[in-house]
């Protein structure tokens, strides 16, 4: 490539490479790592939706179809947020599937911003939220959380870094890393706030289910919010079908037909049979949901209980499957701990700074994840800190 | 109560702190819970699902149909016990449709079942007949599937 003048575009060269890369790799070539570094579930997907999206194949069901997505599928996708939201989108123009949430988190943001937009955003957040964002030419300030919040993003710090180019939120609630939830009135003065400043607010809503103990309010159904929501929902964490790569984002016409304008030019439809399987999820999948929920729960409560024994501190997460403990009283930055934590005890965490700056001090750790390894986990982790 | 149960019908080695670190209810209420449930046997006995074949150890199981005549007053209650008392039988179930008792039955060869059958069981009064089938493979035992363990594939990390 010696002679091609600037082969890679400024846009692509402004996002740094994840820097945990090096961890992967570390592993890789080691055995016996517990790892609490995963991001999705270790269930894997209920049988009658597997056996679902094998009839789909068998029945050929295996070409291109509709842009939107499966109809039967958002038909049956309004029903269910209007029974559990109270909200109305119309399958025919409100709701499109898309290739997992993150085709829709990137659909969205590339409808709604232009060069030198700005989106603002709490921090720690979803690894991808900033360079989609970077990619649309737009730029994205973080709104940094604090652990005395429990890592709710404060309305006041949002409405703070306001400025004439701010033209959406992204909310991602629950939390990937922290496993916060934020509350009604929390959610209701960020709503005031998108009102009185005329912003979108793009809701990642892909963990509601995921909630122990509290409600999950969902950001569209807030008065006067849906008309200026992108919600994005999804399949791959509630019902563990990551790998079936099936989402979707739930908006007024006029965002949703953007949307599809992008979707049709670059992924022309989401996989039928991963649609199929989805359809089966959403009728059939309700115990399983209830079923995986609950054992989440109870490894919740054993590695909050165990970190916070081990004196690595954490707030009592509410949702998603991630805790984040701190690790600030040891002095090492994230990235150092969990490098000597692989080398020397072969755990495998998340650095917090992956993150977002101030997720600098905090480690990721899931739960998604058997109770005994869970346990082997922290028991290395306890030999680990004692040594520092 | 009913969660205590399900934990350790999953896992029977998990400990009363662990359940209660998982439930949220103090170790005392569940320690107490549990020797409650082990009294009046609702909790019947701890066991360990093995899967002998891996082991090299041989192991035949066969599913006999047995017709019985039911007794006045004590129906197939009887006849079921003189059946269960027997220590080669792992299970006794009666079911409705073409006969009336199915009986779970190993033992280390098939000649060893057979004069099981041909000498205890078809012998017995009020037995009508009997029909066996040989298992011939085991494929899920007690909610376990036996074979082709079910490792989720996941990478180590993943954001
Ligand atoms: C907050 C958040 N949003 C979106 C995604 C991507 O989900 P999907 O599998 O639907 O693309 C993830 C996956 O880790 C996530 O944590």
């Amino acid at each position: 490539m010696q002679n091609i003048r600037s082969p890679i575009s400024q846009r692509v060269m402004k996002i740094s490479p994840s820097g945990i890369r090096r961890f992967f790799d570390l592993v890789s070539s080691m055995e016996d790592v517990v790892s609490l570094g995963v991001g999705e579930p270790d269930f894997v997907t209920p049988w009658h939706i597997s056996e679902a999206g094998i009839y789909a194949i068998e029945k050929g069901y295996t070409a291109y179809i509709s842009n939107y997505g499966l109809l039967e599928l958002r038909q049956e996708l309004s029903r269910h947020l209007k029974s559990r939201y109270s909200l109305d989108y119309d399958p025919n123009s409100e709701l499109m599937i898309t290739v997992g949430v993150s085709e829709a988190l990137d659909l969205a943001l590339r409808a709604i911003l232009d060069p030198g937009d700005e989106v603002l955003a709490p921090e720690p957040s979803y690894v991808s939220y900033m360079p989609c964002t970077i990619l649309t030419g737009a730029n994205f300030i973080p709104v940094p959380t604090t652990v005395e919040n429990e890592f709710k993003v404060q309305a006041a710090e949002i409405e703070k870094r306001v400025s004439g180019r701010t033209k959406a939120i992204l909310l991602g609630y629950p939390n990937n890393p922290t496993g916060a939830v934020m509350d009604r009135a929390g959610l209701e003065q960020i709503a005031e706030l998108a009102r009185r400043h005329d912003l979108i607010v793009i809701s990642d809503e892909i963990y509601d289910r995921l909630v122990y103990g509290v409600e999950h309010t969902c950001f569209a159904s807030l008065p006067g919010m849906k008309e200026r929501t992108i919600y994005l929902g999804g399949f791959s964490k509630a019902y563990a079908m990551t790998g079936w790569r099936v989402g979707y984002a739930a908006a007024p016409a006029e965002f949703i037909e953007a949307m599809l304008k992008i979707h049709q030019y670059t992924m022309l439809c989401a996989p039928v049979m991963g649609q199929m399987a989805a359809l089966e999820a959403l009728r059939e999948g309700e115990d399983a949901v209830k079923e995986m929920v609950m054992e989440y729960d109870r490894r919740r409560r054993a590695i909050v209980k165990g970190l916070n024994e081990i004196g690595l501190p954490c707030f009592e997460p509410k949702g998603a499957f991630y805790t984040f403990p701190s690790i600030e009283s040891y002095g090492l930055s994230s990235d150092e701990f969990v490098e000597r934590l692989i080398v020397e005890q072969r755990v495998l965490a998340v650095p917090g700074s992956t993150f977002g700056e101030c997720g600098e001090g905090y480690l990721r750790c899931c739960y998604a994840t058997s109770l005994s390894d869970i346990e082997e986990a922290l028991e290395r982790m306890r030999r680990f800190v004692s040594s520092l | 109560m009913k969660e205590i149960l399900e934990l350790l019908e999953k896992d029977a080695r998990l400990t009363a702190e662990q359940i209660a670190t998982m439930t949220g209810v103090p170790a005392s209420e569940v320690k107490k819970a549990i020797t409650k449930a082990e009294r009046d046997r609702t909790i019947l006995k701890y066991k360990t699902v093995i899967n002998w074949e891996k082991f090299g150890q041989e192991q035949v199981w066969a599913l006999i149909e047995v017709r019985v005549q039911p007794q006045r007053d004590v129906g197939f209650d009887a006849i079921a016990e003189r059946i269960y008392r027997f220590p080669e039988a792992r299970s006794v179930y009666l079911v409705s449709g073409a006969y009336d008792l199915a009986v779970l039955v190993t033992a280390r060869t098939m000649q060893e079942i057979a004069s099981f059958v041909a000498q205890k069981l078809a012998p017995l009064e009020s037995v009508l007949g009997t029909v066996t089938h040989f298992l011939l493979k085991r494929y899920k035992e007690d909610g376990e599937i036996l074979d082709g363990e079910e490792k989720a594939r996941r990478l180590p990390l993943t954001l």
